[in-house]
């Protein structure tokens, strides 16, 4: 009977250009050795713009603006001007609030709520926190006087381009590092944007460079000689792939990875909490999220009635057009990536466990999955052990701490973990126990420039955000 | 009346807090001595023992991993004289002693100094703390024998890691006298595990070895072993101690990168309401 | 309502008539995070209703309007022209609903009754010693009597905030139970004032508490107190309503009440109930507003939306 009517965000705010040149030494250029890709909306398949996909000669361009930017500019520079051009960053990021959230929402398909209300103010808030950073790094913990490594190699994901660019850039330049940073190659656009962001605060030519391009690019980039640190956030494979191409070089090495998170019920857990957590740890960001909550362990005891709540809540997901403010849910990345989905999906059907998904229309054209929860898995499914990327949930039901532990411990990965109960006691002995670098205890998917994040074991070494993040890019 | 014949000692392996020979019943001449030769399964042994050893030496109390360390350093300093007379140099085992010590106050000053409460932008507790990464695998420098081995054992085990270490191959006699005061210095069995022999046999196993957490390369002096050993450790993304400089002086006063190195900062997150 | 939770449905009457089960069972209810719920509560917020869909959510808000006058300074002349208000609250528009019901003190009601009668305007009286409560529990039923004997055909009770806090659930059930067969026909509605209650978990037991003592609506505040109304207390009533339903069959309405002046925020609301307990509570039967200056803000934006014009406070009448 109370329908919601259609909300959509406005377009107009955002000016796109037809296409984009590679971002080096200040100036936007065409490829020297690349060619172009198009990026897409994948809510829709429009084309939103051409890209330049940089070529090794382009590669080797940047690193060479950035270690020139690096020793004449960057890297003599006071901190506290440093500092300056962070905050000046992150006031302009505020100011273009709404046209960075429009084109995040565009270019990847996320809700424009949670570009809006999520990314693009945590993008903000990092810079402003790393701005502070810039002429206080003696008191960093790091020793009197640490010194920056020099030329950072950054490739960062498609998941939260924007976000990724901010955890990534806003450290090494406090630092005093200068960047190349590669924006995933289905999410170019808001890095693309950054960079105007960049001129428009005068920042110096060759701080930071923004290359467009696919896996080649990237691959140029992280094994290009002239660079002194590489930072990598994305896929396990990919990560190990880039740990043996650094082996025996002078390249410190930060790497964020795959996670695939416990979620932990317990029978006092304050339930209806809970459930939003369950639902903001998998469906956020329609589970592109390495810390997702992708394991639901939950007390055999309140099992059925966990669930039960869950599936009433899910049935309020509205999934459609990102744009529209009153969406949950938006699109999938690109077909590739729901293609995975849909393959691990099938495989959990397969091997047995039991697959339920709200009524719930999708848009014919586009990328769109709807929100999925697996029940009766063990932890021998793929849909258990296997990062799915995806809003797909599995469940799997424990009997005693002991066993939530051994169970959410019982992976590869070691990102994120998440814990609900009302004990106190319990929950600090949980923590103890688990083994990963964030622990969300009646709480999840909560992120703070302040707060260190980064996974244990196959989930990457390192940590960005707080003073943490500053070690990554410090010659410590 | 003749001169007493002495009762000559034999070198073995330390792993588990037992001296094992090695499976392979190998050993080889060095410093007028026969040392055992470790091979790939003592090896795989020993991360048997170091992963038993986690449990109970992470999960003990900084203040009683302190003591421990204490103690050893108390050890070291009754054998001074034996390490002395096993050709380290007085100086050296002074260093070693002392390094020890210094280490073994870190473990309950370490979190403090390395953790610590971030002020959120919300109405969350927000707590980072270190926590050991697990079991280490550790190549100890060639030289100083002794003060490097000490260099890299205390950092590693001070957080609560355990340790397989391939100890100086040219020089393992102070490792295995050392593995002596380790055995009688209350720490469990298993946290250090001490593996004589040549590193070109038992650390690509190291480095491979999937129920190994860490690889400190401190001790590899050659370029390509230490490029093929942090190849293999990426296979479970270890985390990687490079080589140290071969002018590196190990007198000097440490920092605390070693431990942080070795150590997972873990961040709690908890909701402030009624 | 799905099958496990029919399945489920227990027989809760007996829980009343011992301090010890009540309290197990109060105290067995699930916590609340207040983080999480205000979390919650907030996103709801941010829902974005436009046109057809806030036209439709403004004449629910009108009938769901519970106009309320509850001051010393109320005379029968004041408040028969909130009644008539509450007949036709835009004399202009014949379309415009009228309201759920007007809301006020005892003495009051006759004088209400005149204007309403044959119409299918409800007649509210607060009772029980409103607002504080506190008074023998014999001045409270007679206050009760004397509302329905004068036409009221609801009974907004307060309950004992002071019993409650110490512990004495039975005390404040048993009351309860005595004001719901004082009010006879009349429809109950359980105050709890929960800005008194000072906690999540608190509101979830007591209006549970409510709930099992028979009372047909729980309602957050009198008005009196500082705190009133607000989204995530709502919340946690509506999931306990919720929750009841589930467990016992038995549908219980929610009225917020004080606090709630704008349109956006009536529209908050409803967007909760929608997305917590669902449509069957999108009625004035199951969910109302106690408010008073709310009415004339809805009318203002019915007004934009039927004339795309910006009114102004001038053209509506101020009673």
């Amino acid at each position: 009977m109370f329908e919601y009517a259609p909300a959509p965000e406005s377009r107009s705010v955002v000016d796109l250009k037809p296409s984009y040149g590679l971002f080096i030494n200040g100036e936007f250029v065409d490829p020297t050795d690349g060619g172009s890709f198009k990026s897409i909306n994948p809510a829709s398949e429009e084309v939103l713009a051409e890209v330049a996909e940089a070529g090794a000669q382009d590669v080797d361009r940047a690193v060479r603006a950035a270690r020139e930017a690096y020793e004449k500019v960057w890297g003599p520079m006071p901190g506290r001007d440093r500092a300056k051009y962070l905050f000046r960053i992150a006031r302009i990021i505020q100011e273009r609030s709404r046209e960075l959230a429009v084109l995040e929402s565009l270019d990847n398909g996320k809700p424009i709520k949670e570009s809006r209300d999520v990314d693009v103010p945590l993008v903000a808030g990092y810079f402003f926190y790393y701005a502070g950073w810039a002429d206080k790094l003696g008191h960093a913990g790091f020793g009197p006087d640490p010194k920056p490594l020099g030329v950072a190699a950054q490739v960062i994901p498609w998941n939260f381009p924007l976000l990724m660019l901010a955890w990534k850039i806003a450290p090494a330049l406090a630092a005093g590092n200068t960047v190349v940073l590669k924006p995933a190659e289905t999410t170019p656009l808001t890095a693309l944007l950054f960079a105007e962001i960049c001129q428009q605060a005068d920042l110096p030519a060759g701080v930071v460079n923004i290359l467009t391009g696919a896996g080649d690019t990237g691959r140029a980039l992280v094994e290009h000689a002239g660079v002194d640190k590489v930072a990598f956030t994305g896929s396990t494979e990919v990560g190990r792939a880039i740990a043996r191409s650094v082996a025996g070089s002078r390249k410190k090495l930060t790497l964020e990875l795959g996670g695939k998170a416990a979620n932990i019920v317990f029978d006092d857990a304050p339930i209806d909490q809970a459930v939003e957590g369950i639902v903001n740890g998998i469906f956020f960001n329609q589970g592109h999220v390495c810390c997702a909550g992708s394991r639901l362990l939950v007390q055999e005891n309140v099992a059925d009635r966990v669930l039960e709540s869950l599936k009433r809540r899910m049935a309020q997901l509205r999934v459609g057009d990102p744009l529209d403010k009153n969406t949950d849910i938006g699109a999938i990345n690109s077909a590739a990536q729901l293609e995975r989905i849909r393959e691990l999906s099938d495989a959990g059907s397969a091997e047995g466990a039991e697959r339920w998904s709200p009524p719930c229309e999708l848009p014919e054209r586009g990328f769109w999955f709807a929100p999925t929860i697996f029940t009766g898995v063990t932890q021998a499914h793929r849909i258990a052990r296997e990062e799915i990327f995806g809003p797909v949930l599995s469940v799997l039901t424990f009997r005693t701490p002991a066993e939530a532990v051994e169970k959410a411990n019982n992976t590869p990965y070691g990102l994120s973990a998440g814990i609900w109960t009302d004990k106190g006691s319990r929950i600090l002995w949980m923590a103890d126990r688990l083994r990963a670098g964030v622990v969300w205890a009646n709480t999840f998917n909560k992120f703070d420039p302040t707060s260190p994040f980064g996974g244990y074991k196959e989930s990457g070494y390192g940590r960005e955000g707080g003073r943490h993040g500053l070690e990554g890019y410090l010659n410590v | 009346m003749s001169e007493r014949v002495a009762v000559r000692k034999t070198y073995k392996l330390f792993i588990g807090g037992k001296f094992p020979r090695s499976e392979s019943g190998r050993s080889y001449l060095v410093q007028d001595s026969n040392v055992s030769l470790a091979s790939r399964k003592d090896a795989r042994d020993a991360v048997v023992a170091a992963r038993a050893a986690v449990k109970g030496w992470a999960g003990a109390t900084a203040y009683n991993r302190g003591q421990i360390l204490y103690r050893i350093a108390e050890m070291l300093e009754g054998r001074r004289e034996q390490f002395v007379a096993l050709g380290v140099p007085a100086d050296e085992v002074d260093a070693a002693i002392d390094r020890w010590v210094w280490y073994a106050g870190w473990s309950d000053k370490l979190p403090q100094v390395y953790g610590g409460a971030n002020p959120v932008a919300g109405p969350y507790f927000n707590l980072s703390a270190p926590e050991p990464t697990g079991v280490v695998a550790v190549v100890a420098p060639e030289a100083p024998a002794l003060l490097g081995l000490v260099s890299v054992i205390a950092p590693a085990i001070v957080t609560g890691n355990t340790v397989v270490v391939a100890t100086s191959p040219s020089q393992p006699l102070p490792a295995v006298t050392l593995a002596e005061v380790l055995a009688t210095s209350d720490l469990p069995g298993g946290v250090v595990n001490l593996l004589t022999g040549r590193i070109t046999e038992t650390q690509p196993t190291l480095a491979g070895h999937m129920d190994v957490n860490a690889i400190d390369l401190t001790g590899v002096t050659d370029a390509e072993l230490a490029v093929d050993l942090e190849v293999k450790a990426a296979q479970n993304l270890k985390r990687v101690l490079r080589p140290a400089p071969a002018d590196h002086d190990w007198f000097t006063d440490p920092g605390i990168t070693r431990m942080t190195t070795l150590l997972e900062t873990k961040t709690v997150w908890h909701p402030k309401g009624v | 309502m799905t099958a496990t939770a029919t399945s489920a449905r227990s027989d809760l009457s007996e829980l009343g008539r011992s301090e010890t089960a009540l309290r197990t069972f109060l105290h067995g209810l699930p916590g609340v995070d207040q983080v999480g719920a205000e979390q919650r509560a907030a996103q709801l917020g941010t829902r974005s209703i436009k046109t057809t869909a806030k036209a439709q959510a403004i004449d629910l808000a009108i009938r769901m309007v519970d106009l309320t006058t509850l001051e010393g300074a109320d005379t029968p002349g004041k408040v028969r022209a909130l009644a008539a208000k509450a007949l036709r609250p835009d004399p202009a528009d014949p379309s415009c609903p009228h309201v759920g019901a007007v809301c006020v003190y005892p003495a009051m009601v006759p004088h209400v009754a005149e204007v309403l009668r044959g119409s299918k305007v409800h007649l509210a009286s607060v009772a029980t010693a409103f607002p504080s409560g506190q008074a023998p529990l014999e001045v409270k039923l007679a206050d009760t009597r004397a509302a329905v004997e004068a036409g009221a055909d609801e009974i907004d009770m307060v309950i004992n905030r002071g019993a409650f806090l110490a512990g004495r659930y039975q005390e404040v059930y048993e009351e309860i139970v005595a004001t719901k067969a004082a009010s006879g026909d009349a429809h109950l509605k359980v105050i709890l004032e929960t800005g008194e209650l000072a906690t999540y978990d608190n509101v979830r037991r007591a209006s549970w508490l409510a709930m099992l003592a028979g009372g047909d609506f729980i309602k957050t505040s009198t008005g009196k107190v500082p705190v009133a109304a607000t989204l995530p207390v709502t919340l946690v009533m509506l999931e306990a309503v919720r929750d009841f339903r589930a467990a016992t069959g038995r549908q219980v309405g929610v009225k917020p009440a004080g606090g709630i002046k704008t349109t956006k925020d009536a529209i908050k609301y409803l967007v909760m109930v929608n997305e917590t307990v669902g449509p069957d509570w999108l009625d004035p039967d199951w969910f109302r507003f106690g408010a008073s200056s709310l009415l004339n803000d809805l009318l203002m934006q019915r007004t934009k939306l039927t004339t795309g014009t910006y009114s102004g406070p001038d053209y509506f009448t101020l009673d």
